[in-house]
This record gives structure tokens, C-alpha cells and sequence, in this order.
């Protein structure tokens, strides 16, 4: 009776067992969701380009869970996390396959004394190693040494331009080449607060234009005062994150805008401001680069994606991060998406509050706010190859290129880029036809003119004997035919 | 024998006859439609031929037209829908502009209108045809004209419809808009009793069935 039992238990084990170990198995290959979209704006599964490598969490360096972080800055071999319900900087050295803590700081020496944090949002490093720390709840911006000496302290704008009745609550700052530094701040919605390498605060950058229509000037003469004051909601752009490209160039996030004004490239969600602090962002893909370009309603999630923050390579791919739907959107120097994975979730490579996206080298870093964790992404084979081609094709290998494209062909061939790449790499072999072919299979008509064009003119001019053929046959015939007849009607009345 | 000969022969040229007629009515509107109607120069055989034209060259248009200028997805093209995403339009037209203007003293009978609306529709065979050929010849610079072309074949055919209104029903130009707007809110209303009259009959074959469902359970 008793061995019967045990025999029962033995089964129910094994049983269980037989259960799980597929799940366990399948889980690491299909539980990642990665995707393009179509030329009509379809949704198409695609091969993973990233992959989820490791999660780090505070209590991994001994050091006590993350609070909350918000901000993160990755350079060289270094990720910076501005720990902010700690008060606290963390700096983490980053190995091949993990990561190991370098120091916490947590004070620092201001005029002789010792100065602590309060709530700091954001860091930033430069190249020669000093720090730039938004201490939020102090009001302040602290610049220090790489010995943690306080060289300097950026403080409320005196300057008249700067709303007084708001707190001066810096969130997130970055420096750029030549010292200025670009701060942006809680409750600003004038753009990039620029200051320069002394400290002074020099005006804003990048504010977006009002626009005021007839439509809404009427519609506030008519509303009462409280309507009015509902809608003064048509204020500039507050922006939610800075990043620097390797040109200099500062991208900023924003998610402030109306829905639908997403698609037809008013809302701007992402732009990339010059000196002058106006947006340059290249947008050649079918729709501007904004995320999700389908939004549903499911999943206790609803609305457009909101980008929080961006992160542009030395490759000029940039990425941004999705805090609606937790995704990752990876898009080319021209806007086009690449790619765009990760989700709201628990499991590696999903989060529940992005906040902060940076990269070292190829591989990606996301900072999850209420998961307290830090997860790195690195690039499949397949992401390789659509890297690959697009760097191939900057420096102008265009057959390189085009092999790539193959590459990834062999393993997506729902691909539409692939096919563009290797119709523009025909199309300057002057294989007008075949370059036509790949245009037209995913229907690229600026693309398809260009070699359609150039191979009709080929064509006239192969062809070019038989028109003069035709025309002379048309022409020069039945006119000898009547002289021929005129000639014989004379002879014959002769 | 020789009698059934003489009369196919007359009816073939009498139909033949009404065709050409269309290329007059596109030029001359007024005294086109007039005749068209009035002097019986149209048949119906004729303005069905004409329908029938209209609906193969949409089909051809929407297949092969260059993708730069008509881009479908071939997995949703349904030959059926092409063919009644313009036939339905004109048939309701034609009934709620009949049931409009025989109670605002319009001339014109179904027969008539529909006629009418066919002949209208000639500017269409004889300029999509061509343009589908067009299209694939040109590329997308020179492709402003297609879409020139397209915004003149719709104008032309609604002041033909628009012409042939005035003529059938005896109408004053301001008449004959007032009439066509009327008829775009009557085909709304045709619509929208057309849908409540298949629920409803939905929902009565739905009664009948569970009825028979019921009795069914009851006996075996």
C-alpha cells in the first residue's frame, strides 16, 4: 500500500516534470516579441534583433536594492545610475559578460565640509571624467571632479525669461564638446535650458513654435473663464529626456502631445535640435518615427506610444524607448524602423516603468524604474546583418551593403528594407529591371521612378532604330508610293 | 425568316446608332440629353453596354495601374466589391432621385434617369482606359498628370450627371442642385432603411428558426 503510494507520487513527479521542461526550454526562444511594420502599416513578426543578456539588481553588488531610479549615463566601460530614492550615484564597471560595482557616491566635498544628495534624476560624465549630477530636490545642478570635489553648482535662472513661481527641479542634463551645458527641468516648457561652461544660464533651445489657429481663437472668445482655463493646455513642448549623438547633435523626447497629431508629423516625438534648436531629424520612412504606428486598447494599456527616452549610436541608428507598452524602437539615420521589441512584463528583456535607455557600443542598457533593475541587450546575427548593411551603405559599399541585405533576407524575408537596399545597390550596378523588381515588391514608388526612369531611357535608346523604322515606313512610303504613281500616270499620258 | 433577319439587322443598327450617340452627349450636354431623353436617340441596351464598360475597366484600373498611383493590397481586392462599390451608388441614386422629383414635378422616369447616369459615365471608359496604359509608361514626376487627368474625369462626369438632371427633369440649373443634394440625403435615408429592414427580417427568420429548434427538442 504503502510503495503504491510512493509509485503515485513518483508518477505525479515525473509527470510534472515532463510538463515544465519544454515550457522552461521554449521560453529563452519564443517568449521574445519582436516586429516591423509593413508599407500599409501592418504588424510583421520579425527575428529577434536584440536579445536580452542579463538583469542586475542593487542587491547584486551587496549594495542594498535600487529606489527608484531615474536616470542612467553609460560610457566607455562605465554605467552611471542616478539612484534617486537612495540619494545616491552607483557606478558600475562593465565586463564582457557582467557587471561589478566601482564605488557609490553618496557625498561629496563642497568647500571643505561634506554635501549630500537629495533625489538626483539624471547624471552625465565627461570624457575627462567629471560628473554632472541633476540634484533634483536640492534645485540644483552639481558639477564635480573626478574626486568628487564640487567645482561648481548650476542654479534658478535669474534671468527674466525663467518662470519664478515653478520650482527650479532639474531632471535631466548632458554636456556637450564645448562645455555648454543642457539642463532640462520639472514644469519647463521653453526647451533646453543651455548654460555655459561657467555656469551662467544663457536662454533656452528648441522650444516649439505655437501654433494658434482661427478655429481655437474663436472657440476661446466663445468658451467662459473656466473653459479657458481648461484649455490653456496649448503650451510648448515639455521635453522628458536629452541625449547626445556623436556629432554633438542633442535628441530630445517628448511626450506631450495631442494622438492625432502623431501620424502626420506634428507631434514630433523625438527630435534632434542643432545649435540653432531647431529639429532636424530626417524622416523618410512611410511614417514619421513615432513608435507604435497601430495603437489598440488592451491589456489595461491604451494610447499611442509615449518616448521617454533616446539613445543615438555611432552608427547614427538611434533608439528610443516606449513607456505605454514597455517597447524598444530602433530606427536608421533616414527614420525608417528597424525594429522594435521588449514589452510590459516580468520576464528578462520586458519591463514595467522604463525609465532610462543608453548604450555602450551596440549593446543597449534599460533602466527599469519600478523593477529597480538595469538589463542589457545585446545584437542577434540578425541584428548584425541589418547594422551591417546600413554602416556598409553609409561608407558607400554598396554591393557590401547588398549582401548584407541578402543576409537578412535568408532570415526575414518580410524585410521591406532588405529589399530597398538591394534595389538602390541594382540600381547603381544600372540594373534598372531588376532594381524595378525590388522596388515594386514592397512597393517603394519614389524608388521605383528613379529606376524606372533611367531604364525606360535605356530602352528608348536601344530601341530608337525601330521608331525611326517605323516612322520613315509611316512617312517616306506612301509617299514614294504617289510619286511612283504620278511618275507612271505622266508616262502613260505621254 | 427574311422578316426576324430584316428586324435584327434594324435593331443591331438601331443599337449601334444609340452608342455613338454617347460621344455626343459628353460634348454636347444640354441638347444631348435632351435628345437623349425627349427624341429617344439612347436605348437601354446601350447605356447597360456603357455600365458594363465602366465596371471592367474599374476592375482593370484597379489592377493594373501602376502601384505608384493606386496602391491596394491585393490579398483585400474582391472583383465583387469593385464591381458594387459603384453600382450600388448610382442604383440607389437613381431610386431616390426618381422618388425626389416625381413629387417635385420631374419629368423623368427611372428608366430615364438611369439611362441618363449611364451616358454620363462615358468619360470614363474613354479616359481611364487610356490612362491605365499611361500609368505604367510615366514615372512619378510626370504622374501629376494622371492625377489631373483622374480629378477631370470626375468633373466632367458630374457635370454631365449634373446636365442631364436639368434636361430630364425640365429643371433650372438651381433646381437640379438643390435636387442632387436632396438625392444624396435621400440615399442616406434609403440606406439607413435598408439596414433596419434586414435586422428586422434577421431578426424574424432568428424567431422562426428557434421556434422550429424548440418544437424540435420537445419531440425527440
Amino acid at each position: 500500500m504503502n510503495s503504491k503510494k510512493i509509485m503515485q507520487r513518483f508518477v505525479c513527479l515525473l509527470l510534472a516534470m515532463l510538463l515544465l521542461s519544454p515550457a522552461v526550454a521554449i521560453k529563452a526562444e519564443n517568449n521574445y516579441y519582436t516586429y516591423i511594420y509593413d508599407v500599409f502599416g501592418d504588424e510583421r513578426e520579425s527575428p529577434d534583433a536584440y536579445t536580452p543578456q542579463l538583469r542586475v539588481l542593487g542587491i547584486d553588488f551587496g549594495i542594498g536594492d535600487f529606489s527608484q531610479p531615474q536616470g542612467m549615463y553609460a560610457k566607455g566601460d562605465r554605467i552611471y545610475i542616478a539612484d534617486t530614492g537612495n540619494n545616491r550615484i552607483v557606478e558600475l564597471f562593465v565586463g564582457s559578460e557582467s557587471l561589478s560595482l566601482v564605488r557609490v557616491i553618496d557625498t561629496f566635498k563642497n568647500a571643505g565640509g561634506d554635501d549630500t544628495f537629495n533625489a538626483p534624476n539624471d547624471v552625465f560624465v565627461t570624457d575627462n571624467g567629471d560628473l554632472y549630477i541633476c540634484d533634483t530636490e536640492n534645485k540644483r545642478v552639481v558639477h564635480l571632479d573626478k574626486d568628487l570635489n564640487l567645482v561648481k553648482t548650476l542654479i534658478q535662472p535669474t534671468d527674466e525669461t525663467y518662470d519664478a513661481t515653478h520650482d527650479f527641479l532639474p531632471t535631466k542634463a548632458v554636456v556637450d564638446a564645448a562645455g555648454r551645458i543642457l539642463v532640462l527641468g520639472r514644469n519647463v516648457n521653453k526647451g533646453v535650458m543651455q548654460y555655459s561652461p561657467e555656469g551662467e544660464f544663457t536662454g533656452y533651445i528648441g522650444a516649439s513654435k505655437v501654433t494658434f489657429s482661427m478655429i481655437d481663437y474663436i472657440w476661446k472668445k466663445l468658451a467662459t473663464q473656466a473653459q479657458r482655463a481648461q484649455m490653456d493646455q496649448f503650451v510648448p513642448t515639455e521635453y522628458n529626456n536629452i541625449a547626445l549623438d556623436k556629432d554633438g547633435f542633442v535628441y530630445v523626447t517628448t511626450s506631450v502631445f495631442s494622438e492625432w497629431d502623431l501620424k502626420d508629423d506634428k507631434a514630433k516625438p523625438i527630435r534632434k535640435l542643432n545649435s540653432m534648436g531647431s529639429d532636424i531629424l530626417i524622416k523618410n520612412g512611410d511614417t514619421p518615427p513615432i513608435g507604435d504606428i497601430q495603437w489598440g486598447d488592451g491589456g489595461g494599456v491604451k494610447g499611442p506610444s509615449k518616448l521617454i527616452d533616446v539613445t543615438p549610436l555611432e552608427n547614427d541608428i538611434y533608439y528610443a524607448i516606449d513607456r505605454t507598452r514597455c517597447r524598444i524602437f530602433g530606427y536608421d539615420s533616414q527614420g525608417q524602423l528597424l525594429y522594435a521589441f521588449g514589452g510590459n512584463g516580468n520576464a528578462l528583456g520586458y519591463f514595467t516603468n522604463p525609465v532610462a535607455l543608453d548604450h555602450i557600443g551596440n549593446d543597449l542598457y534599460v533602466l527599469d524604474g519600478s523593477r529597480n533593475s538595469l538589463t542589457k541587450l545585446v545584437l542577434t546575427d540578425y541584428g548584425k546583418q541589418i547594422n551591417n548593411a546600413i554602416l556598409a551603405y553609409q561608407k558607400g559599399d554598396y554591393d557590401l551593403s547588398a549582401d548584407h541585405w541578402r543576409q537578412v533576407l535568408r532570415m526575414n524575408s518580410n524585410y521591406d528594407l532588405a529589399y530597398l537596399g538591394i534595389g538602390r545597390a541594382l540600381l547603381r550596378q544600372n540594373r534598372y529591371k531588376e532594381a524595378m523588381e525590388y522596388f515594386e515588391l514592397k512597393y517603394y514608388g519614389k524608388a521605383y521612378s528613379k529606376a524606372f526612369k533611367l531604364w525606360r531611357k535605356e530602352w528608348i535608346e536601344e530601341h530608337i532604330v525601330y521608331f525611326v523604322l517605323g516612322l520613315l515606313i509611316l512617312i517616306v512610303v506612301p509617299k514614294t508610293i504617289k510619286t511612283v504613281k504620278k511618275v507612271k500616270r505622266e508616262v502613260s499620258e505621254e | 425568316m427574311k422578316i426576324a433577319e430584316k428586324i435584327n439587322k434594324d435593331s443591331l443598327k438601331e443599337y449601334k446608332r444609340s452608342l455613338r450617340f454617347s460621344l455626343h452627349v459628353i460634348g454636347h450636354p444640354f441638347d444631348g440629353f435632351w435628345d437623349l431623353i425627349h427624341e429617344k436617340r439612347g436605348s437601354m441596351a446601350a447605356a447597360n453596354t456603357i455600365m458594363i464598360a465602366v465596371l471592367l475597366i474599374r476592375i482593370w484600373r484597379m489592377q493594373m495601374t501602376n502601384f505608384m498611383f493606386i496602391l491596394y493590397r491585393p490579398q483585400n481586392f474582391n472583383v465583387l466589391m469593385c464591381c458594387l462599390e459603384i453600382l450600388v451608388p448610382i442604383v440607389i441614386g437613381c431610386i431616390s432621385n426618381w422618388c425626389l422629383t416625381t413629387l417635385f414635378d420631374g419629368k423623368g422616369t427611372l428608366k430615364s434617369i438611369y439611362m441618363a447616369v449611364c451616358y454620363a459615365y462615358t468619360p470614363y471608359v474613354l479616359l481611364q482606359l487610356p490612362m491605365i496604359f499611361i500609368s505604367n509608361v510615366v514615372t512619378a514626376e510626370e504622374g501629376v498628370f494622371w492625377t489631373y487627368m483622374d480629378r477631370f474625369t470626375d468633373i466632367w462626369i458630374a457635370i454631365l450627371i449634373l446636365s442631364a438632371m436639368m434636361m430630364i427633369h425640365d429643371y433650372t440649373l438651381g433646381k437640379a442642385i438643390f435636387a442632387a443634394i436632396a438625392t444624396a440625403i435621400g440615399m442616406l435615408i434609403i440606406i439607413f432603411i435598408l439596414l433596419l429592414f434586414f435586422s428586422l427580417i434577421s431578426d424574424g427568420f432568428a424567431y422562426f428558426i428557434s421556434l422550429y429548434k424548440e418544437i424540435a427538442f420537445r419531440f425527440y
